[in-house]
């Protein structure tokens, strides 16, 4: 029995029948967006509250402001997205009309996480939409409370023939990706990433795949300690740890890691007080089996802040190690948590090739108040993205493309270039239908003079200096 | 290569905010046998612009550019970061179960899935051109001579092994009536009485795809050209009628010098032929009407589209070229392989001090706070960088 068909055939149906393709119609589904998040947002926030025992200030900054942002910036620009892009030309092609034409795909799935269940399912979501495509969404099943509301209460907001969540865990997905989508959208770990792929491949389906990794933290002996504490531990605990462009790992002098260390206790102390347990700025683990996963990972090392964990609550403190091996599972594996390790190394070479020897990460960071150590971790190494003296803000900017390379992921989004990635670029050449003597250099039966002419007309460019 | 600077948000400023271009590391080129200069060396010209070192597969089919790419082009690049590797299907699969940071492959859809998931494996990007039929609508209101001196030319060119070339015609019986004669006036001009002593008309590239090829002239009815000699792998320029959807002729990529007319009785019907089927690399309307180009262009997809004349578009390097569902994904050209074989990451240096800025974010969280900040994450410049 298969559970999705029917409701991929009437997608599909829809899509042929060419609802999505003007642009009042995508408005509308994106103005649908807006007023959903509107409408909904005390109940996201419980829900995220449930979910991740996320803050209503985390939860407003990340996941619900955030999307707002991508709508708005979608509703602005649509139309201009979706222009036909005219391209310079030749003498050869001097009568043509030379233009990309942006064209939806078809049918599109997106797979979204759990961990920011908002941002990730809706971002992703606003560019398939602008983009004129019917869509298949399969929110996380981990994020209860979020994958309720996504299921029940946002396709009211949408035109339901052209848009359906599916819901299931591991094996309906699979059953799900048996099917021929025109584009796939998956954000989670490489593991499933490679599943998705090879599944796709069956199809010839291109895909984005939003990964992760272990994203290197590269702290500076010329640094200010307190600075870097703040920094590094905001983008740490934030979301409990549960961020895929979190740093990962800290990577410093046994001397800065001296200095550090008091830095970041003071930092963790006046972010979540003296019992982080009982601020309300501190999330929790998602699920019995992360936290069981993380509780393991306190292990590794030794322990010089927090440690303190509790199964009922699914709590584990803002905690640092220090004295990791490269071997130890904390060091194997993204980590994902509230924990972070500090790895010695003596110098910023060595900084670098132990972060080349390993898989190309999500996200890297580099903490210096040298702007040339800052540029010589950026030109050394390769990243998704990358940030000097700071945690993610990269990924709020609506400018800049975000996702990863290697490991860590194929194709990015946000903005204009989640519009690009749903859009398929059409190269068109449209000819007058007369002036065949002019054209008629090419025909054979070749002669060595036309070819002469039809070389010089190829190379020629336009004069004009006008931009089009 | 140059660093992109972007837009900036209040929260941001004071930062460095830009795109910056890297090589992805290894790249891998699978390159075909019909155009095996041009196919192999347009991507390459992408993969070493953008910094790659790169490893060469060229087609063993066409023996003889193999050879002068795998012995002598090496001489002319830096032999530690560039490699020619031989051998046929495989080879080529023990090829693929190595890691590549990228591959870029030419060929057909068959092989394009067993590419893709041999780099799935290890989450290697690809960018895939495959092909397809594409089809080639030719409306009543039209010149006959004219549309076939075009769609002859781009069908017959390299003799017919191209993968952008018009692989059938969907035109009404009357317009059918119209353009024989034309297609046949075409051919004559192009390659003289007797096409095969044109030095102007290529030969089939192996016996296997001959053979192929002699097969699908038993489809529909020889109205042009028709002969064939195996061994010369000659093929003449041919036009066939009454072709049934079923017929292998209507099944595969043609590849090849022969052209099949399917009628049709409208444009309509013509649209919804095309939509029925896998979207192909190309996709051609000859009309006097814009406005029935316009309508064909609107209402299907395929890689890329010609309006009253062929595949002229390899000619301008500022359009991409690359395909959409079966026929592919990614693409490239000019600039376009440039940012195919570069990884764009997204780069942001935040000054070193300023921590007072950075404070209004930190925990413990208050409402203005978040006011604020929700705010300024929302805030545009107004000046372009």
């Amino acid at each position: 029995m298969d559970p999705f068909a029917d409701t991929l055939r009437r997608l599909r149906e829809a899509f042929g029948s060419g609802r999505t393709r003007p642009a009042e119609f995508r408005a509308a589904q994106l103005k649908g967006l807006g007023r959903f998040l509107r409408d909904n947002k005390q109940l996201l926030q419980e829900a995220l509250l449930q979910d991740l025992h996320k803050s209503a200030f985390e939860a407003e900054v990340s996941e619900i402001r955030i999307s707002q942002i991508e709508i708005d910036l979608a509703l602005r620009n649509l139309r201009a997205w979706m222009k036909d892009e005219k391209v310079p030309k030749n003498l050869a092609t001097q009568l043509d009309s030379a233009f990309i034409r942006k064209e939806p795909f078809g049918l599109v799935l997106i797979i979204a996480p759990w961990n920011y269940p908002v941002n990730l399912t809706l971002v992703p979501l606003v560019g398939a939409l602008a983009a004129g495509n019917c869509v298949v969404l399969k929110p996380s099943e981990v994020s209860r409370s979020t994958e309720k509301i996504l299921a029940e209460v946002l396709p009211r907001y949408l035109d339901q023939s052209c848009f359906a969540v599916v819901l299931g865990g591991p094996q309906e997905t699979g059953q799900l990706l048996e099917h021929k989508f025109d584009y796939i959208f998956f954000t989670g770990n490489p593991r499933v990433g490679r599943i998705v792929m090879a599944a796709a491949a069956k199809h010839l389906t291109p895909v984005t795949l939003e990964l992760g990794g272990k994203n290197p933290c590269y702290v500076d002996d010329d640094c200010d300690p307190q600075t870097v504490a703040n920094r590094v531990a905001w983008f740490r605990y934030f979301n409990s740890g549960q961020t895929c462009v979190a740093p990962d790992y800290v990577l410093c002098s046994p001397d800065t890691q001296e200095r550090l260390l008091p830095a970041l206790q003071r930092a963790i102390t006046r972010f979540y007080g003296e019992d982080p347990r009982s601020s309300p700025s501190l999330g929790r683990i998602i699920s019995e089996k992360h936290f069981r996963r993380l509780r393991g990972l306190l292990g590794c090392g030794r322990v010089v802040i927090g440690g303190q964990s509790d199964e009922s609550d699914r709590y584990i403190a803002p905690t640092v190690l220090v004295d990791v091996q490269e071997t130890e599972p904390v060091m194997q594996e993204e980590i994902f948590g509230p924990i972070l390790p500090i790895v010695n190394v003596r110098s910023l070479d060595e900084a670098i090739d132990f972060i080349n020897r390993r898989e190309k990460p999500l996200a890297l960071y580099a903490f210096s108040n040298s702007n040339q150590v800052v540029k010589r971790v950026l030109a050394q190494t390769s990243s998704g993205g990358f940030c000097g003296n700071d945690g993610f803000m990269h990924m709020t900017l609506t400018s800049l493309p975000f996702g990863g390379v290697g490991a860590s992921g194929m194709g990015s989004y946000h903005g204009k270039f989640s519009f690009d990635t749903f859009s398929h670029h059409r190269a068109c050449l449209l000819r007058p239908p007369g002036l065949e003597k002019i054209y008629s250099l090419r025909y054979p039966p070749y002669s060595p003079r036309n070819l002469r002419m039809l070389l010089v007309a190829m190379e020629a460019r336009s004069c004009s200096c006008t931009l089009l």
